[in-house]
């Protein structure tokens, strides 16, 4: 079986000014959307406290607000969290009462009105500056990723598709970010790290096209760069789509089957797969091609190529 | 002819996944609700204890699975949670206070798996349940401790050395001493009476000519947060015993910060009522005169109280507290110059004046050093949780050779180990940088078995995905894959096994998931290289043959820069983050293994160095 079957390759550059226009536009709402409506911080980073708690039978939501509000806790925020039964309430910082205790005096008050115990499923505490680190070391280490890959894809390849794989990443990221934004899906630490392992599928995505376009390169002497950019783009397309599928195959499996707490993972990684996809042809490649990727820049240099030929004669 | 390989390479892919079988192996055996019973202070766990609970099993009608000694504690394993919870209560009122019992989850691994040290993989606290605790070390409270003390010794060193100070005051917001003087001959003699005296000291000139500012090095500062910090550790892990947890974690985290693990505890108020306990010591003497025997029939005198030491010998102590523990600044084992194992202690100023005033007219009397802390007990108070009880016990008892000042040794002592004990209970009394919760996690124990229950059946589907995936898209070839997925599976989950520090969490498992989907990817890469060459009209020889090498560089390339971000991730992550990029980079590791080496001996066994018209992909 195979998904695409091309005699010719695909013109996919010829949609590259398009591309770069769509972008560039995503990439403007997104920064819009976070200066606008900002991100919705979950609890590791705004800091704060969280307690999930069980009830016996489906939650009475209003009475469980009310019964808060009464002990004082007019500003707990109170949902559903999976199911019916499941109840998850969010205690913004505050400094008049000790932030460490609070979770075992919210359950106290709750079974105090309650025939039943609730049972504790979780309690997370978040200290203010805590969280702010969590906030820092998350940029910190997308920031040493991007310089880290940067410089890997310099050393292995060439600057202006080093240029274009970080941008396409920079990309990748913002987009997904806008999206958790515009959508004010809950922002915390498993999201961070889908954020990162996204860095990482992204990339690995991109550098499959960018080993078969220094492959095209040097197969394909008279063709221009926009073509032996499509040729590399159309073989490699068949593998771009398969990985993907099976990744978003299992991602959506774990998007229904992986629980609330997973949900957050899911979804970046889902709508990541699916942009990163896109970026590591059009985005990657596009900004090389406009930086002015040539022929000149991805043939060895001439000592050099000898060997090439030769290994090339062995294969 | 190509596409062979030689027969032992066969032999060394098929050891190393018979040996990251054996070692994944364990994760199947479920795992046993148990009970550790170990003895606190004073007490030991032999084979009567042992026999003892068995036979109290028995007659409460507890069905043990099996009782045994190990290590010096007792672990017993039940059939269920209620057994195991039942037998706690029993084990608790026929042991009593002095006996800890922890619940705890022991792995079943058969006997000869253990043998080969092969066991389960650590589960997360997201998993098991429990309470995650970070604490911060308030350093500017120890460090203003160390400058008050500062004050108070520069003034009797001052007076002692005759020299004439207008004031002596402690500028916290510095961390310093301000000393200031009348004469620029006595600001030149108190520099050089006081750095006679601690060479650490940095002086700096103040606002005037005669104002003298006093700092600390920063190698005296660096040693002032260790020693808070570590004081603070030794603490939490001498509570984090009596709390009764099997497997707890307490570690330093940077340079003010410890983490708190306690698999398994529910009620995280107990907790840290018991973490956040103020022990505390006294120094008194002992009281010869009373009648200790009057004393143990209930008629003790009346300016005396009746105490312990650690083996059960009853003392009689005067009233009078001759000093108490927050004077201390430090307490180091050491050995005398007869290579003895002896206790240094060193006091703060104040505290040097009120022990040689109580010592003046004690010498050749004993002094008894008491030790008291809370901990829980088996009754329970009215919130539903234990009431904590006061326990106080005598440490040491020696006698006073001599008028005592702010640095004196307690000798006499039996050994090394028993020398270092009684430091460590010495700076566990002594007053320290007061530690504060900024981070808790608490996951109980139905979410915990929930989440399992989510990641495993994620696994599951996951697999079955990508699997029926696989064979539909290549055939033959795909079935190649899907071996190499299985294989990947199993040595994920052996290396994770065998690797001591790596522990599975839930993003981990989701970890594995991704991996699952990836792991696909360098085959992918093979198989569509194979395509092209066999498009571009090559032979099934030379098509399977350059597909596997061109698409290598790549697969190396693309992966390399994945676990670039895995190990970024390592770095910097915590907890589950961290879990999640360990997974991740053995899940790469173990792909491209099986990828690259693993498919390519599968595919040269069936189709390499024959006749092939056309090969199923």
């Amino acid at each position: 079986m195979r998904i695409f079957y091309f005699s010719q390759p695909l013109n996919f550059m010829r949609l590259k000014w398009p591309a770069m226009v769509l972008s560039t536009l995503l990439i403007l709402g997104s920064f819009v959307s976070f200066f606008t409506k900002g991100i919705n911080w979950g609890l590791d980073f705004t800091g704060g406290t969280v307690i999930e708690v069980g009830f016996a039978q489906p939650a009475d939501l209003p009475a469980v607000r009310q019964t808060l509000t009464a002990a004082g806790y007019g500003d707990a925020v109170v949902q559903l969290f999976g199911t019916s039964r499941d109840v998850l309430i969010r205690i913004p910082l505050r400094t008049d009462i000790d932030q460490s205790t609070l979770g075992d005096s919210i359950v106290s008050v709750l079974n105090s009105q309650q025939a039943e115990p609730v049972t504790v499923r979780r309690i997370e505490f978040v200290g203010p500056s805590v969280g702010q680190e969590l906030k820092e070391d998350g940029g910190l280490a997308m920031l040493v990723a991007l310089i880290g890959i940067l410089l890997y894809v310099t050393m292995r390849f060439e600057w202006r598709l080093s240029v274009g794989a970080v941008m396409a990443l920079f990309h990748d990221v913002t987009l997904t970010m806008g999206l958790f934004s515009v959508l004010q899906l809950e922002f915390d630490l498993t999201v961070l790290a889908a954020i990162l392992a996204l860095i990482g599928y992204s990339i690995n995505d991109t550098i499959v096209v960018f080993d078969r376009i220094r492959e095209s390169f040097r197969k394909l002497r008279d063709t221009s760069v926009d073509d032996t950019i499509n040729d590399a783009i159309t073989s490699t397309l068949n593998r771009t789509v398969v990985t993907s599928l099976t990744t978003v195959l299992v991602l959506v499996v774990l998007f229904y089957m992986g629980g609330a707490l997973i949900h957050g993972f899911a979804t970046a990684l889902l709508f990541g797969i699916a942009i990163g996809t896109y970026s590591s042809v059009y985005v990657a490649s596009s900004i090389a091609e406009i930086l002015g990727i040539s022929r000149e820049d991805m043939l060895p240099p001439p000592p050099v190529e000898k060997e090439g030929e030769n290994t090339d004669a062995l294969l | 002819m190509l596409n062979q390989n030689p027969v032992w390479r066969y032999f060394l892919v098929l050891g190393m996944l018979l040996l990251a079988l054996v070692y994944a192996l364990p994760n199947l055996y479920p795992e046993d609700p148990a009970l550790n019973i170990s003895a606190t202070r004073g007490g030991s766990v032999d084979d009567a204890t042992r026999a003892r609970l068995e036979q109290s099993f028995i007659d409460a009608n507890i069905a043990a699975k099996s009782v045994v000694l190990e290590n010096g504690q007792v672990l017993a394993r039940f059939n269920s949670t209620e057994d195991q919870l039942q037998a706690r209560e029993v084990a608790n009122q026929l042991l009593g206070i002095n006996f800890i019992t922890a619940l705890n989850l022991a792995p079943a691994t058969p006997d000869w798996l253990s043998a080969i040290g092969a066991s389960p993989m650590k589960l997360g606290l997201d998993l098991r349940g429990g309470v995650h605790f970070l604490m911060a070390v308030d350093m500017k409270a120890a460090l203003d401790k160390n400058v008050n003390d500062m004050v108070q010794t520069f003034r009797a060193d001052l007076r002692e050395d005759k020299i004439r100070y207008r004031s002596v005051q402690p500028d916290l917001a510095n961390s310093r001493v301000i000393v200031s003087l009348r004469t620029a001959e006595d600001v030149a003699a108190a520099e050089a009476a006081l750095k006679a005296r601690d060479r650490e000291l940095v002086f700096s000139q103040g606002s005037d000519d005669l104002t003298l500012l006093v700092g600390i090095s920063e190698i005296r500062l660096k040693e002032i947060r260790e020693y808070a910090l570590e004081q603070n550790i030794t603490i939490i892990r001498n509570r984090v015993n009596e709390i009764g947890v099997a497997e707890p974690l307490v570690q330093r985290q940077g340079a003010d910060r410890i983490v708190v693990q306690l698999p398994g505890v529910q009620d995280t108020a107990q907790a840290k009522e018991i973490l956040g306990a103020t022990a505390s010591l006294e120094f008194r003497l002992v009281d010869e005169e009373g009648d200790l025997a009057a004393a143990l029939e209930g008629r003790v005198p009346p300016n005396a109280e009746l105490y312990y030491t650690r083996d059960g010998r009853p003392l009689l102590l005067e009233k009078r507290i001759m000093l108490t523990g927050e004077h201390i600044t430090g307490a180091n084992s050491a050995f005398d110059e007869y290579s003895r194992p002896q206790v240094s202690i060193k006091l703060d100023a104040k505290g040097g004046n009120m022990l040689s005033a109580a010592t003046r007219d004690a010498i050749g009397r004993r002094m008894a050093s008491v030790f008291i802390e809370y901990k829980p007990g088996t009754e329970i108070g009215a919130d539903g949780n234990p009431i904590l009880i006061k326990q106080q016990e005598v440490i040491n008892d020696a006698t006073i050779q001599a008028r005592l000042g702010r640095d004196f040794r307690i000798t006499g002592i039996n050994s090394p180990g028993e020398a270092q004990n009684l430091a460590t209970l010495l700076r566990a009394g002594a007053l320290i940088a007061p530690i504060q919760i900024i981070e808790e996690r608490t996951i109980g124990p139905s979410l915990g078995k929930e989440n399992i229950e989510l990641g495993v059946t994620a696994i599951q589907w996951g697999m079955v995905a990508v699997l029926v995936f696989m064979v539909i898209y290549y055939k033959a070839f795909g079935v190649v894959a899907n071996l190499a997925l299985v294989a990947n599976l199993v040595l994920i989950v052996g290396v994770m096994s065998m690797i001591p520090g790596a522990t599975l969490t839930l993003p981990g498992m989701a970890g594995i998931v991704l991996t699952v989907g990836m792991a696909v990817d360098a085959n992918v890469l093979i198989f569509e290289r194979i395509r092209e060459e066999l498009a571009e009209g090559r032979s099934v020889q030379q098509a399977i043959h350059q597909g596997y090498d061109r698409a290598f560089a790549t697969i190396a390339d693309s992966n390399i820069t994945t676990l670039l971000v895995a190990l970024i991730l390592f770095g910097i992550g915590t907890g589950p983050v961290k879990g999640f990029a360990v997974t991740l980079a053995i899940g790469i590791l173990t792909s491209i293994f099986t990828a690259v080496v693993g498919t390519r001996l599968v595919v040269n066994l069936i189709w390499g160095g024959r006749r092939v018209q056309s090969l199923p992909i």
